[in-house]
């Protein structure tokens, strides 16, 4: 393999789709548009819509945002975190991890909008003093929530767009088609010179270096959106490690639940091989068995307090009204990946991409269960006797986050170097003078 | 060396290039840049590539970011002073997390800005003087007096360039 058939072979995915894209990208569509009219029926018709009943104010849409924050967290474990550990085998996978990042920012991003009563004024959450001068409240996590979705999604796109620009000066030199100005133009005039290069290093090593505690910030900043409050079950101090954990857990399963399809989809199976999916796995069985530790600290923690109500809060949550989402949890996310210990069913595509699937349901209920069974078993034995149950409304809504992100996701991969070409070529062993080119290796 | 002459050699191998920037420098003969398509240590070397001074602009961001992380909240909250919550009026606590998260941001954002200005992007117009040093190829252009275009190009030959031009 030689540095042009690289060049060739990743730019070989830019050309025009077949009917398998269309139809995922038909079926995306039609999830998001699902979304969109159940939106724009919330906002005309009002929250009630949504099914939230005291005590429940937090529910579906709140899940959905720590889902997707989640989700976005293993793109910048793959992209930053294994970069600074030089683990060569990341290159394969790093840039749909990477876009994935970016596209399950936007996802979140939009659910605290999505969870207001009056959407339109979401601009209140910027910063800036209101009519009365007053400033926005900075002792408060919510706001915390702004300066950390917002550095993440520009850091991620910097972050992606970096990456990208080499590549891009690849497409504009090589495609031939309308897209070519587009390249010209996203490129800014990339050379490739020593200089640039000089400089590119360095600033792709500062943001990986950044970009690590970053991404540890932002999902305990999530968890503080809970564990500052003094709610049982969710006034925990083990919050931020177990939901950076958990995010990175869930984030892996989604790549592999996107790469399985893309390899084959786009002919990649070269380039992103059974050994990097291993390799996925082996993360994610380590991630899996960190969260089962907290799983079992939180119950440990809720008994050796000694409060009924934290005792309580967890009792009901195995046995209460939320049983079911309960143990649908803990079988998705403990049992089940304990069969990725098995090399046979790590190395089988096919069932790490039901695990992957089994998983991400699992960590959604997580998210569904920490905010709902916590929420409806609060301090008031009066509020005990509430079920709250999703409506029609949150559940379009949640199938329309799944068809924007997977929109986004499938209209990057067929217009953007879904491998990255430039590191693909990076991680190619150089031949030692004089060896016929013939002898060099396959990439890493 | 405005009225010089630029010429190119390309070379199949960035290890190759780096042994023809070598011998173009040793004998002083004029100007190097090269065009490669990934970075490449052996080219690096050859042209005595120091640190970058995007760090510059990167701790200068963070430093940025990290003083507006708590001047900013402490500003607002001593403009209009409002106890929630029964905490103090400046808790360091709360904005040790905006200060963080600037840091952070500013840092990336100054990183950016400095790559952009010390690469001379965005140069949309730019384009290298061959595509295929996007794909497979090196570059060497070397700019020099119209008396030494003779010796460049015979060094460039001599080290095992595939391709010369002006």
């Amino acid at each position: 393999m030689s540095f042009a058939t690289i060049n060739d072979d990743i730019l070989r995915t830019l050309r025009p789709p077949g009917r398998v894209y269309y139809a995922g990208l038909a079926l995306a569509l039609a999830a998001l548009s699902i979304g969109v009219l159940a939106f724009l029926y919330q906002a005309r018709t009002g929250m009630g819509v949504a099914g939230y009943e005291h005590p429940v104010l937090w529910a579906v849409y709140i899940t959905n945002f720590v889902f997707w924050v989640g989700i976005a967290h293993s793109g910048t474990l793959i992209s930053a975190i294994l970069f600074l550990f030089r683990a060569k085998w990341r290159t394969a996978v790093a840039r749909a991890a990477e876009a994935m990042t970016v596209f399950a920012v936007v996802t979140a991003a939009l659910f605290p909008i999505i969870h207001l009563g009056r959407p339109w004024f979401f601009y209140w959450l910027i910063p800036y003093p209101n009519a009365r001068e007053l400033w926005v409240n900075f002792r408060s996590p919510l706001i915390w929530d702004v300066f950390a979705i917002t550095t993440y999604l520009t850091v991620s796109v910097m972050f992606l767009y970096l990456g990208l620009m080499p590549d891009l000066a690849a497409a504009r030199d090589r495609i031939t088609d309308w897209r070519r100005q587009v390249y010209r133009v996203l490129s800014l005039g990339w050379l490739g010179t020593d200089r640039q290069w000089r400089h590119y290093m360095a600033l792709y090593g500062f943001f990986a270096a950044l970009a690590t505690p970053l991404v540890v910030s932002v999902h305990s900043v999530v968890s503080w959106d809970f564990a500052v409050s003094i709610l049982p079950g969710w006034h925990s101090t083990i919050f931020a490690p177990y939901f950076v954990a958990g995010a990175i857990f869930s984030g892996l399963a989604m790549v592999i639940t996107l790469l399985v399809p893309l390899r084959r989809m786009l002919r990649l199976e070269s380039y992103i091989r059974v050994h990097h999916f291993e390799n996925l796995a082996k993360l994610m069985l380590m991630t899996s068995l960190i969260v089962s530790y907290a799983y079992m600290v939180e119950f440990f923690i809720a008994w050796y307090s000694g409060s009924p109500f934290e005792q309580g809060t967890f009792y009901d949550r195995m046995f209460g009204q939320y049983w079911a989402y309960s143990w649908m949890m803990f079988t998705c996310n403990v049992c089940v990946p304990l069969l990725l210990f098995s090399k046979t069913v790590r190395t089988n595509l096919r069932s790490l991409f039901v695990i992957s699937i089994l998983v991400n349901i699992g960590m959604w209920l997580e998210r569904y269960v920490i905010i709902v069974s916590s929420l409806s078993h609060d301090f008031d034995p009066a509020n005990w006797s509430g079920v709250y149950e999703p409506t029609w409304v949150e559940a379009a809504i949640t199938v329309g986050a799944f068809g924007l992100f997977l929109t986004l996701f499938l209209l990057f991969v067929k217009n953007f170097p879904a491998v990255s070409i430039t590191e693909m070529k990076e991680t190619m062993e150089r031949p030692a003078e004089g060896d016929p080119a013939s002898a060099w290796p396959e990439p890493v | 060396m405005a009225e010089g002459v630029e010429i190119l050699g390309i070379y199949d191998r960035a290890t190759t290039a780096a042994v023809g920037v070598r011998a173009v420098l040793k004998e002083g003969l004029g100007e190097v840049i090269t065009y490669s398509p990934v970075p490449d240590r052996a080219l690096d070397q050859a042209l005595h590539v120091t640190l970058s001074p995007v760090r510059l602009f990167v701790l200068i961001g963070g430093l940025l970011g990290c003083a507006t992380g708590f001047i900013f909240p402490i500003y607002t909250v001593l403009d209009w002073p409002l106890i929630t919550g029964g905490k103090p009026l400046i808790s360091i606590p709360p904005f040790v997390v905006i200060a963080f998260e600037l840091t952070i941001l500013f840092a990336s954002l100054g990183g950016m800005a400095g790559f952009l200005l010390l690469s001379r992007l965005p140069r949309v117009t730019g384009r290298p003087p061959d595509a295929r040093f996007t794909d497979n190829m090196t570059g060497i252009s070397v700019t020099c007096a119209p008396e030494q275009a003779a010796a460049v190009r015979a060094c460039l030959a001599r080290t095992g360039a595939s391709e010369i031009r002006e």
